[in-house]
């Protein structure tokens, strides 16, 4: 088969596709996985995780009184890169991503439901999709909410000079960046736990490994570095935090890139990722017993 | 091109490692209802599995209606599954339970709302819709799951034990369900145990064993294979004792007893169509009125006890 035949063939396979049924099947998907995972009990602890920092700011307002001195708000940049690069991106948003994105197919058959799903007239490929927009939905959102608050405790404090630093500085430019930086750390995470989902009846040690790896991959050389979601991360992120100590490691940008490159680069891995799951999710068989 | 109504197993077989599932199952269904029949492990379940797409064979080719699990959208539309695994989505009622599939199915709101409408009705579940599903009887939760099969109104609908925990009102009402439906030309394929139910219900058996099927088919084509085991007709008419007398001149009956009624004989035969010829021929003499004729180990209890014994090993 030429190169010309395979376009051909792909154009009008993608074109026979019913996609206003996929589209109807996504949303549905979406919106039950959404209301299933993100009110429910058993999610308690990544509100905890996802909005520790910001309680712990308010306690902090509520008991210290009065205001900062506005010689302190480059150090308070700088906690909040911290906070942000340190906490948020390396733990929060890590295992948070775990509990809810392994929980998606992993869970239905910890409680042999997934073969409700696996009956409906549904691509398997579709399924991976719609579980995984929910469950970036759900992530983006509690992150999302938990840096705006962060964001905002840690500069209210100044009064007048932290809202100048907010809306007339770079505050909302930093504020957009920490914004874009936690989603695409949910999308990037999410789409490894997912996989990972699919692979192993317990995910919670590849999690470890994957960590260890993020971890350590910036001794690595540059190709192995971009198989990691934190070398992306890491460039999108507005404040450097200083580049010495234990930190260095989680800090230093071995080799820079620029801000599209590693959107881009970031969304390919985890599109890349997504691809494999779709392949993974189509060995699966229904075998509860077995699990 | 004509409309493909068969389902067709192409020497089948499933290993879960080194477990033996079912091997070198190959049958074709016609519309109807067909039982799956024999004991526990046996396969039942491996086959409808197998059926409906939830695992795939180790070897061979399953068609339903033309189709294979590898088009999802047109096979899932064709077939209604109630499995075994008595787990539901946690907190989701009765009605949700229905409707959501049905949205992914991809009808309209309204139409999903209908379609799970009439279905709760033909379950009879109408009533406690609402309520959440953990709050359901075991029999309501088997009752809930058949609605849920037969909501979008597939061809093939495949029950895993479907009287499990049925109380004998909702039994009958499930059964001339199956019956209706099978009416209106599709297939309905049931696993069960309960022997005499099935054998009412059922067009067709598959007798399964230590994950090999024994026997298939017409359930009285079936039995008429059997030929280790005798025949038994069972004639009522005017003179027991004359027909017992003129059975015994045959050389294919074994016995011809007469009950104690006086007016029933019970004839064992090797050949049954001979044995139908003699009675023809009596009858035609005058020397006995039949009243009533029935083959009396035709069913499928007395099969399943031929074929694969009480203690569930192909005899």
């Amino acid at each position: 088969m030429s190169v010309q035949d395979f376009f051909a063939r792909t154009q009008n396979s993608l074109r026979e596709q019913p996609w206003p049924l996929y589209a109807r099947q996504i949303s549905v998907l979406v919106r039950n996985e959404v209301r299933r995972n993100l009110f429910t009990r058993r999610r308690i602890w990544v509100y905890f995780v996802s909005f520790v920092p910001a309680l712990f700011l308010l306690l902090h307002d509520i008991f210290s009184h009065g205001q900062f001195d506005a010689a302190y708000l480059e150090e308070q940049t700088q906690g909040l890169a911290i906070l942000v690069q340190v906490y948020y991106l390396r733990l929060g948003v890590f295992f948070a991503c775990m509990g809810i994105f392994t929980w998606l197919f992993r869970g239905e058959i910890v409680q042999r439901t997934l073969h409700y799903q696996f009956l409906s007239p549904v691509r398997r490929e579709i399924l991976v999709v719609g579980k995984f927009l929910a469950g970036a939905i759900i992530s983006v959102l509690l992150f999302d909410v938990a840096v705006v608050a962060c964001f905002y405790l840690f500069y209210a404090r100044f009064g007048s000079v932290g809202q100048a630093f907010m809306f007339g500085s770079t505050g909302l430019g930093q504020l957009g960046s920490y914004l874009l930086v936690t989603s695409l750390a949910c999308v990037g995470y999410g789409a490894v736990f997912l996989a990972l989902s699919l692979v192993f009846k317990n995910p919670i040690i590849p999690g470890v490994i994957i960590m260890g790896w993020e971890t350590i991959s910036p001794v690595f050389p540059g190709w192995a570095q971009r198989l990691s979601v934190t070398f992306y991360l890491k460039q999108l992120c507005p404040v450097a935090i200083p580049a010495n100590g234990p930190l260095a490691i989680f800090t230093v940008v071995a080799e820079p890139v620029s801000h599209f490159a590693a959107v881009f680069g970031l969304s390919c891995l985890a599109l890349a990722i997504l691809v494999l799951s779709c392949f993974l999710i189509r060995r699966i068989e229904i075998m509860y017993t077995a699990e | 091109m004509t409309e493909n109504r068969e389902i067709v197993f192409n020497n089948v077989s499933k290993f879960y490692g080194e477990v033996l599932g079912v091997n070198r199952v190959s049958f074709t269904l016609e519309p109807g209802i067909t039982s799956l029949v024999g004991p526990n492990g046996s396969g039942k379940t491996t086959l409808m599995n197998l059926l409906t797409g939830l695992i795939r064979p180790t070897r061979g080719s399953i068609l339903l209606l033309g189709l294979t699990p590898r088009q999802p959208i047109e096979f899932y539309r064709q077939v209604g599954y109630c499995t075994q695994f008595d787990s539901f989505p946690p907190a989701t009622t009765g009605y949700d339970f229905i409707f959501q599939p049905l949205c992914l199915h991809g009808f309209t709101n309204e139409q999903a709302a209908k379609l799970t409408s009439e279905a709760l009705e033909r379950a009879g579940m109408a009533q406690v819709a609402q309520r959440k599903v953990a709050g359901y009887s075991k029999g309501m939760r088997q009752r809930i799951r058949l609605a849920q099969a037969i909501a979008h109104h597939p061809s093939v609908l495949v029950l895993d034990e479907p009287l499990n925990g049925l109380d004998p009102m909702a039994r009958s009402e499930s059964i001339a369900l199956f019956e209706a439906l099978a009416k209106q030309g599709m297939h309905v394929i049931i696993s069960s145990h309960i022997l005499e139910e099935v054998d009412r219900i059922s067009d067709r058996v598959v007798m399964m064993s230590s994950g090999y099927v024994v026997a298939e088919g017409r359930i009285l084509e079936v039995r008429n294979e059997v030929r280790d085991h005798p025949i038994q007709i069972l004639v009522r008419c005017s003179n027991a004792s004359r027909l017992a007398s003129a059975a015994f001149e045959l050389d294919h009956v074994v016995e011809a007893k007469i009950l104690n009624d006086g007016r029933s004989v019970l004839v064992r035969t090797r050949d049954a169509d001979k044995f139908y010829l003699l009675l023809n021929k009596v009858v035609s003499a005058g020397l006995v009125e039949v009243d009533a004729v029935a083959p009396a180990d035709a069913d499928v209890n007395s099969i399943y006890q031929y074929l694969i014994g009480s203690d569930g090993a192909p005899t």
